[in-house]
């Protein structure tokens, strides 16, 4: 039998392993991202400038420019969220508050977990299926804003329960007892809580989706595009402004890279890990975004 | 325990006929009838005497198959203070949610029987009736203080929005209003634009109670409303609540003894789901004729 100091004496030991393990743990997967953004920079850095984010491709590294690609990357991630967030919040809000909890919503909810994981390509496969032969939406920002759409949908719809689930009972039944209808408690109470974590949960999505390469190329897009949506979505004729453009063909930062690291010369490598930045930059400034909102929303309420 | 009161003032020892279908479980004449041999408790003999708010009648109450609520019958006096009284579990908020079908918000509960709201007779736990207008006439006041993470205004002026009041000078008056009759709007009224989250525990019980009588229900019902405050918060909503009697039939859940004894005129003792005994509370608690009343309120049940 050892004596209690000992015992203590190899706790204490086993403790200060584990420690040392996870920082091993830790610092391998920063240093990780440390040289890949270095490396990036290095490749990179010196290619970013005006000319650069303000020109179209071009068959000549030095001229070639991203302006089609992260003006396209914004345009469909203004289609994927303006049909993501209303369908997955009124999706999620409609399987928390009004679902009845029986079998068949345990299996949606199974199913709609299990979206979540399904890979990317798999969905770019539906849009081809969905949006182009079926509906015939043609190869244009509204098939690629929606496909992405499909594939950020589980997200939101379980960001927006996780949301709603950590608000107390007590204070929905307060709104009950008070005389709340099911909506009224929806619209002025529940949404309104829970808006951080939804937001957060969107912003998330949406850096994932504006990072996806594979299921655009599967719907069509173009890496090789001198042009901006056409026509301009605003003008100064009457009705002043106009959605056609989304019926036009359309490329985005993932896909120019995905398209420059394909080719032979050196330029254009460098050319892709500059549009690496400006996408990586894009991201960042998202994922600010949602830390920022969240870190709001905490402070305002707190139960 | 009021003995000395009691003693100035003999209590009419008489046990009222409204305890006895309480304790067989059967009811035999109409409710309405009870309430008129009701035992006034002495100290409030310059009241008019009592008329029932809510009647109950072989209320049973389940939970998906398990019954919590057996054959209950209680009568609410109107302008009275009613405690529910004893152990953890025996049902006491089970019953008290009943009146607000608040318990309708999960499924699988059922109720059987009635609960008769006066004067307009409408069965509150009948199928056809409407929940939300029942929770608009019968207000309730929970355990733990529950305001809206929203201003003190927002909060009391919430139950007003509901009834469609959108006059800004309205909602303001009688958010005012709410809030003095309620003790607070001393402590509020510089700061009723900022977050109900940055008053005290004690004030927020308070904003709760000030946000539910601002809406004008018939019915106050309170669940354990200051077992989350201090002696001295606790004081004041006692006070509180013997005001607020003047307006309403108050039903409170309580866990402490001297507060039924203090705050209210009528109480029902529970167990395991029943009614054991229901009469003027200087009776229940100096005269008690069922043996567990009689432990319970002594201190030496269980
Ligand atoms: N949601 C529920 N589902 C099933 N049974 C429940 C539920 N809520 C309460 N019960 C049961 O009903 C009985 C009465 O519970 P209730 O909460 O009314 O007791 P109480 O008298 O208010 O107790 P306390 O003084 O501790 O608040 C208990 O036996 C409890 O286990
Ligand atoms: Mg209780």
């Amino acid at each position: 039998m050892d004596s209690l100091a000992v015992i203590v004496a190899r706790r204490k030991r086993q403790d200060k392993l584990f420690g040392a393990l996870g920082i091993a743990c830790t610092s391998l997967g920063l240093i990780m991202l440390v040289v890949l953004l270095g490396d990036l920079m290095y490749q990179g850095f010196g290619r970013i400038n005006w000319q650069f984010l303000t020109s179209f491709t071009s068959r000549r590294a030095g001229s070639a420019g991203i302006l089609a690609a992260w003006v396209g990357s914004l345009a469909v991630m203004c289609i994927t969220g303006l049909t993501a967030v209303p369908l997955g919040v009124a999706a999620g809000v409609y399987m928390e508050e009004y679902g009845r909890k029986g079998r068949i919503n345990t299996i949606i909810e199974v199913n709609i977990a299990n979206l979540a994981g399904v890979p990317s390509i798999i969905y770019g496969l539906m849009g081809l299926g969905v949006f182009i032969t079926l509906f015939d939406f043609g190869r244009s920002f509204l098939t690629g804003g929606l496909t992405l759409a499909l594939l950020i949908l589980p997200i939101v719809i379980v960001a927006t329960r996780e949301a709603l689930r950590t608000i107390p009972v007590h204070v929905r039944e307060a709104a009950y007892a008070l005389g709340a209808t099911k909506w009224q408690v929806v619209r002025h109470h529940l949404l309104p809580y829970s808006l951080g974590g939804i937001t957060t949960g969107v912003i998330i999505a949406m850096s994932r989706a504006i990072g996806e390469t594979a299921p655009l190329i599967a719907v069509g897009a173009v890496a090789y595009l001198a042009s901006l949506p056409q026509p301009a979505p605003f003008s100064g004729e009457f009705p002043f402004v106009s959605f056609e453009w989304i019926e036009s063909p359309f490329t985005v930062l993932p896909i120019l890279m995905f398209n420059w690291t394909s080719r032979p010369q050196a330029d254009f490598q460098s050319n892709a890990a500059a549009a690496g930045l400006v996408l990586i930059a894009i991201t960042l400034s998202l994922n600010a975004i949602a830390i920022f909102i969240r870190y709001r929303a905490r402070r305002r309420i707190k139960w | 325990m009021n003995l000395a009161a009691a003693d100035e003032k003999p209590v009419e020892r008489r046990i009222p006929a409204i305890a006895d279908p309480a304790v067989n479980g059967s009811m035999t004449r109409s409710p309405l009838a009870y309430t008129n041999n009701m035992v006034e408790p002495t100290r409030h003999e310059h009241d008019a005497p009592p008329t029932p708010k809510v009647t109950v009648e072989s209320l049973n109450f389940f939970y998906g198959a398990v019954q919590a609520l057996h054959n209950l019958s209680f009568v609410l006096a109107e302008n009275r203070v009613t405690a529910l009284i004893g152990p953890s579990g025996c049902g006491k908020s089970t019953f008290l949610r009943c009146f607000n079908r608040i318990h309708d918000l999960y499924p699988g509960t059922r109720y059987e029987g009635r609960i008769t709201l006066h004067p307009s007779g409408t069965n509150i736990i009948d199928k056809s009736v409407d929940p939300i207008e029942m929770r608009m006439r019968i207000g309730m006041v929970f355990q733990k203080p529950n305001p809206f993470p929203k201003s003190i205004f927002e909060n009391v002026a919430y139950g007003l929005r509901l009834k469609g009041i959108t006059n800004k000078n309205e909602l303001c008056d009688r958010v005012e209003i709410a809030l003095k009759s309620t003790a607070i709007w001393e402590e509020v009224k510089h700061r009723l634009h900022k977050s109900a989250y940055e008053m005290s525990g004690g004030q927020q019980q308070r904003l709760c109670i000030a946000r539910t009588i601002a809406a004008e229900p018939e019915v106050l019902l309170m669940d354990e409303p200051c077992s989350a405050l201090d002696p001295i918060a606790t004081g004041k909503i006692e006070e509180l609540i013997r005001e607020l009697r003047k307006k309403y039939a108050v039903l409170i859940v309580t866990h402490n003894m001297q507060q039924a004894s203090r705050a209210s005129d009528y109480t029902a003792f529970m167990y395991l789901g029943k009614i054991v005994e229901f009469g003027p509370t200087q009776q229940i608690f100096t005269n008690p004729t069922v043996k567990d009343t009689e432990d319970y309120v002594t201190g030496r049940f269980g």
